[in-house]
């Protein structure tokens, strides 16, 4: 996920109903849009959950995209931020292979990534780092020497960055047809 | 007042004042066909739940008013997933109510259960799985609102068996609350100036109408904009009747199989103004050679045709009926303030046209009967407010291009998703819908055994429509393209002219039924079918075979390309 910006994120407001996702999901696939990754998380109102969708920008026009889930009935209100003026958060488990001789090694990695070591094996451990996407890249081809056993990232989820000066934070209309 | 939520189902259906529904009972629904008994709201029982849907869209077209059909779980549930997607491609306003097996075993692979919420969530504009008796009112009513509303669309509400027999608390909702569902209606004034402004530059214009100014009811508008502005009117497949044929500015039908004059007009256009239509493929042919130097002002109420296809340079988004008023006013304005275009070299270029290049085909006296002879025979020895229902095929075409549609809502067909079998269902649904009007469909003979089955509802129902099948004995469109693009190379196309005996399978529905082999039959045998009107009536006109349907745009190449009939083409070799 290095190099030039080519994705889209979207922040979706969704009615908090059964289906919602596959709604979604279905519309995706359905006209051929890609995600690269999706967060599915409660908001501070119980009738609404958010998703972060990233969108692959070389499958669709991000306006299709969004007139389109702008259409489902559930689909309340879409956000598109942009990547340079967004937080954007990820959390990722690595499991690394650690003999007794690379542990200090991967220990002083992880204290420099602010990174938890969250168990140890006999000859591995599970690291958990949250942060930027991309600093959860350059953890894992600093890691990737030592042996990666298994990885898992969340996805991530994202709020615009906060008008220190004003943020380009487009809502896309709220209408559908 | 308690109710069971099936008793609450048809009292929300009364309420939204539904009069008629399509349908056919089975275990999961059995709680709702119950107080049917009592419900003032008619039933017609169908033979094939795919009938129930076709209707449905039938009595929709005709009406404007929403069609209904209620079947019941799995395999009902999966016939009507047809008629789902066909309303859906066609904008049009459906209420399907299925069945379900009790919300209590949902998940264990009951018997005759299927995911239908599932299944139909790509072909319905919205669908709801009712969990709760309580929530029977709100769901009818927000699914009328969705299905009428904005961009029309079929919908469909799943109903578990154990909720239609939960007893619940009526309450008829006040209004409908759907924070995410709020379609724009008045089009943005700016970019109505903007259009008109552009509208008052332009020296090719033309009026692309599309299935959207039905559905906006926005004929009348229509005719006032183009008797204001002069400018020419195409009607697409989906839009015949939108804009009288017999009005001096029609150039008829586009497209694929639309005539030179009205595929040339566009192509050669240096603004198109499309309203409610949506470039769609068969319309434009290979999109990148589609009228290469013509600005476009679109015109819909779903945002998301704009832009989908072809970039417009003033989009507009809102109801037609409602934008097109502006817009009048808007031309008006501008006018008042400058001199209006003359697009007289282009009408004369038009005229030109279409006398060089009329739809063409030649009925031998002692010859095979045309199909062609027939629907032009049809078309003049029945009223002009005649509603047409058509298949899909050759038939469809000739009948789209020949048909002189003078009314808005007298042609129902199947466009976006070309559904073989929707001509006989269809026309008893619009019949059903306008039971004063005389209603034939135009079938082919691969069609008409899809479906045919409903002519034994139209007779126990005593729906009087009237059958026209051009029985070439072929699937004569796919002939068509294995002759012209596949070396004449014919693979399972033919069908037989008497295999079935339509005119005994016919009666053996409870129809009257006739056989047409010439030409002079054809229209005796019109006349005695009109004055039928206690049953159905079938003609089984036996038709060339041969015949093939021109102008054409092969798939795939550029509208510049049209291939004219090369038995009439001016500069074509003798075929
Ligand atoms: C349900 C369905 N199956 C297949 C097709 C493909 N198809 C399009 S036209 C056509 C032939 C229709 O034959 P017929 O009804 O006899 O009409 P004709 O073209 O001969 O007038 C076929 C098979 C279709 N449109 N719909
Ligand atoms: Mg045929």
């Amino acid at each position: 996920m290095n190099g030039p910006v080519q994705h889209h994120i979207l922040s979706v407001l969704v009615e908090n109903k059964f289906g919602v996702l596959s709604r979604v999901s279905g519309l995706f696939a359905r006209r051929g849009f890609n995600i690269v990754s999706l967060a599915v998380s409660p908001t501070e109102d119980e009738r609404f959950s958010r998703m972060t969708i990233v969108v692959d920008a070389e499958s669709a026009p991000l306006e299709q995209v969004t007139k389109q889930l702008n259409k489902l009935v559930p689909v309340i209100k879409i956000v598109e931020l942009a990547p340079a003026e967004a937080v954007e958060r990820e959390l990722m488990l690595v499991t690394v292979k650690a003999t007794a001789d690379a542990r200090s090694q991967i220990t002083e990695l992880a204290s420099i990534f602010e990174a938890k070591i969250d168990d140890v094996g006999y000859e591995s451990m599970t690291i958990m780092v949250a942060g930027a996407p991309t600093k959860l890249d350059a953890m894992t081809d600093l890691l990737q020497p030592f042996g990666i056993v298994e990885l898992q990232r969340t996805g991530r989820i994202a709020l615009p960055k906060l008008a220190r000066r004003p943020a380009r934070l487009r809502a896309v209309r709220t209408r559908s047809a | 007042m308690k109710l069971t939520g099936a008793q609450a189902l048809i009292k929300s259906l009364e309420q939204e004042q539904v009069e008629v529904m399509f349908g056919l009972p089975g275990g999961a629904i059995l709680p709702v066909y119950d107080p049917l008994i009592e419900s003032s709201i008619r039933h017609v029982l169908v033979r094939h739940e795919q009938g129930a849907g076709h209707m449905a869209e039938g009595y929709a077209h005709a009406t404007g008013r929403p069609g209904v059909a209620m079947v019941t779980s799995g395999p009902a549930a999966t016939n009507v997933v047809t008629p789902l997607c066909d309303a859906y491609m066609d904008s049009i306003p459906l209420v399907v109510i299925t069945g379900q097996v009790p919300y209590a075993v949902i998940g264990t692979d009951a018997f005759q259960e299927c995911d239908t919420v599932g299944i139909t969530m790509p072909v319905t504009k919205h669908n709801w799985l009712v969990t709760d008796a309580q929530d029977v009112p709100r769901i009818v009513r927000e699914a009328f609102h969705v299905a009428t509303t904005g961009r029309p669309g079929p919908v469909l509400i799943d109903m578990p068996k154990d909720v239609s027999n939960q007893m619940m608390d009526w309450e008829w909702p006040e209004q409908v609350d759907l924070p995410g569902y709020k379609p724009t209606l008045k089009g943005h004034a700016k970019q109505i100036k903007d259009a008109a402004r552009l509208m008052g530059e332009a020296r090719q214009p033309v009026l692309y109408v599309g299935g959207g100014i039905l559905k906006a009811r926005a004929a009348e508008a229509l005719r006032e904009l183009a008797e204001l502005t002069g400018f020419p009117v195409v009607t697409t497949l989906m839009a015949r009747g939108a804009f009288p044929d017999d009005h001096p500015l029609c150039l008829g039908m586009p497209g694929m199989h639309g005539n030179f004059t009205a595929i040339t007009a566009m192509q050669q256009s240096d603004l198109l103004i499309a309203l409610g239509s949506r470039f769609d493929d068969r319309v434009t042919g290979k999109l990148d050679g589609f009228a290469p130097d013509a600005k476009i002002i679109h015109v819909d109420i779903d945002p998301a045709e704009l832009g989908k296809v072809r970039r417009p340079d003033v989009p507009i988004v809102g109801d037609c009926r409602v934008v097109i008023e502006e817009l009048v006013k808007a031309v008006r304005a501008e006018k008042a303030k400058k001199a209006w275009p003359d697009i007289d070299p282009w009408m004369r270029q038009l005229r030109e046209w279409q006398e060089r290049y009329p739809l063409v085909y030649e009925q031998i006296e002692d010859g095979p009967l045309k199909p062609q002879y027939v629907i032009d025979t049809l078309r003049d020895n029945t009223p002009d407010d005649t509603i047409v229902a058509s298949g899909v095929g050759q038939h469809q075409m000739w009948t789209a291009q020949r048909w002189k549609f003078n009314h808005p809502y007298t042609w129902v067909n199947s466009g976006g998703l070309g559904t073989m079998g929707f001509a006989v269902p269809a026309a008893i649904g619009a019949k059903v819908g306008k039971p004063e009007r005389m209603v034939w469909a135009v079938d082919g003979d691969g069609c008409f055994q899809m479906t045919a089955q409903e002519l034994v509802t139209a007779s126990a129902e005593r729906i009087p429509v009237k059958v026209a099948i051009l029985n070439n004995a072929y699937l004569g469109m796919v002939r068509q393209w294995q002759e012209m693009f596949y070396e004449e190379r014919y693979s399972e196309v033919y069908l037989s002219p008497d295999l079935p005996d339509y005119v005994k399978w016919a009666e053996a529905m409870g129809c009257v039924a006739f056989r047409v082999d010439t030409p002079e039959d054809v229209e005796p045998t019109i006349q005695k079918a009109n004055e039928v009107d206690d049953r159905p009536v079938v003609i089984d006109f036996h038709t060339d075979f041969r015949e093939k349907v021109y102008p054409m745009i092969a798939a795939g190449t550029s509208n510049d390309q049209v291939i004219l009939d090369p038995a009439h083409d001016p500069y074509a070799a003798g075929h």
